[in-house]
């Protein structure tokens, strides 16, 4: 086995990748994921590190629209793509998404350890599935753990969220 | 800084994919594909690979195409895509039914089909789905292209017939006849985790009577494979319980040692009659 040397210019690559709509650039390890590029590199600890292998759901982000893993990802690889953090789905600093609207309403969160990736795993759904069975939803979130909630109250915001954005309000 | 150090390859095309792989290989080199089995093992450090060469932005790695009666798989076609719309008839509503048993959604948008072929758990789906339909794995060096039986390529827990310096490049599924009946059952402790037991099946009516079965079983041995003595059981029979019965007796009967005999044939036995009710 041959050593690899750390620091030599293939261990360090200049990416550009939009985040939330503005485009970052910087110089990454390929080693760090996107997870801690977004939370350590560009300071959006919204985006939560519960088991960093796949199985928690806390780091779920958009990854040109579609749900992903922050976790199991390297920030190399998401250059020149577009990335939505839970940072980015509010359309204004005073005006909350409907999904974040409804989640207060309902009792969506507690300790909101889960909130970011449930966010982001039922904005993605609620596009496919505008008008989903609770059953559905259940499904959509079975990849996020929630040890607050009980999930019943996720589901009730998600419904409610999903008839708002149905009604357009 | 979770995973190991390595060296990071990018290639574009698949000739510069397999030229780094052939000269990586050797230095435990690996393929990033979905990364949805790798970078955790990799964050674990269960695997500190020396080099890693991501083939996400080879180009054409992500055809998926209908040709000659095959469906093609590129080594780039995330499970999400695999749904009822990838193929044509019976085939594609088999995939239909079996790709929302892999994981989760958010996991399905990033791991591959091809990738779940290479990394051959006992439990995956697609490669149940493989060796229950005879796919042909298409594997490239430097010595050529070779194209391998799904059954000759997973050789055992979590090992293919693949080389260190072969890259998976095409899965070709063969479409299924449009009498075909598919049918899939899967037992899971909770939603998203690998199957303790699942089975395929696909036969067709014809006259009356089953034709051409296939029954396939995974997760209980240490790879799924057909189940010849539980196809013989129902072949030519008419289409009932008790033709159901044998066949899912049959498949129990030739289980390989588990480690709860019982429990493995009930669950045998169970996956083996859902699957042919649901087809039926
Ligand atoms: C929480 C969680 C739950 C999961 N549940 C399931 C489940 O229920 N069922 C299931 O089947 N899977 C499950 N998986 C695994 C998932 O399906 C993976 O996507 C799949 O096993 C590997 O595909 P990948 O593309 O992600 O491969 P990678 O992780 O990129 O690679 C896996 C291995 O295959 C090799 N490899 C990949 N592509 C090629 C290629 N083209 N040529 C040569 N070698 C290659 C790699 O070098 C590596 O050794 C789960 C994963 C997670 C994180
Ligand atoms: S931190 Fe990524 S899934 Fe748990
Ligand atoms: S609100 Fe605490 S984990 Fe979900």
């Amino acid at each position: 086995m041959t050593s690899v040397a750390v620091g030599d210019e293939t261990a360090m690559r200049r990416i550009g990748v939009t985040v939330n709509g503005t485009l970052q650039a910087g110089e990454v390890s390929v080693r760090l994921t996107l997870a801690d590029f977004l939370r350590q590199d560009l300071k959006l600890t919204g985006t939560h590190l519960g088991c960093e292998h796949g199985v928690c759901g806390a780091c779920t982000i958009l990854l040109d629209g579609r749900a992903v893993r922050a976790c199991l990802l390297l920030a190399v690889q998401v250059d020149g793509h577009s990335v939505t953090t839970v940072e980015g789905l509010a359309p204004s600093a005073t005006v909350l998404h409907p999904l974040q609207e409804a989640f207060c309403a309902h009792h969506g969160l507690q300790c909101g350890f889960c909130t970011p990736g449930m966010l982001t795993t039922l904005v993605e759904f609620l596009k496919d599935c505008p008008d989903p069975s609770a059953e559905e939803v259940r499904v959509a979130i079975s990849g996020n753990i929630c040890r607050c909630t009980g999930y019943d109250s996720i589901v009730e915001a998600t419904l409610s969220a999903a008839a708002n954005m149905r009604d357009g309000s | 800084m979770k995973p190991a150090a390595f060296e990071y390859h990018m290639p574009r095309t698949v000739e510069e994919a397999v030229a780094i792989l052939a000269r990586v290989a050797p230095l435990d080199g690996r393929v990033l594909a979905g990364g949805q089995t790798l970078v955790p093992a990799m964050a674990l450090r269960l695997a500190r690979p020396s080099h890693l060469v991501d083939i996400n932005r080879v180009a054409g790695f992500d055809r998926l195409d209908v040709r000659d009666g095959m469906l093609e798989i590129g080594p780039c076609v995330r499970h999400a895509a695999l749904d009822r719309s990838a193929a044509p008839g019976p085939l594609g509503r088999l995939l239909g039914l079996v790709q929302p048993h892999i994981a989760h959604h958010p996991i399905r948008t990033r791991g591959t089909f091809c990738g779940s072929l290479a990394n051959a758990d006992a439990a995956s789906e697609w490669c149940l789905t493989a060796v229950a339909l005879d796919a042909r794995i298409e594997a490239r060096s430097g010595r050529g292209t070779r194209s391998i039986p799904a059954d000759a390529f997973l050789l055992g827990y979590m090992t293919t017939s693949l080389e260190p310096d072969e890259l998976l490049v095409r899965a070709r599924l063969p479409l299924l006849p449009d009498d075909a009946r598919v049918g899939f059952y899967e037992y899971a402790r909770r939603a998203g985790d690998f199957a303790q037991v699942m089975a395929l099946v696909t036969y067709a009516v014809r006259g009356g009577v089953v034709a051409a079965p296939r029954i396939a079983l995974g997760g209980l041995e240490s790879r799924p494979r057909r189940m010849a003595g539980a196809e013989a059981a129902i072949v030519g029979r008419v289409p009932d319980a008790l033709a159901f019965r044998s066949a899912a007796d049959a498949a129990a009967d030739a289980l390989g040692p588990t480690e709860d005999p019982d429990y493995a044939r009930t669950l045998a036995t169970t996956a083996v009659l859902r699957a042919l009710a649901a087809a039926a």
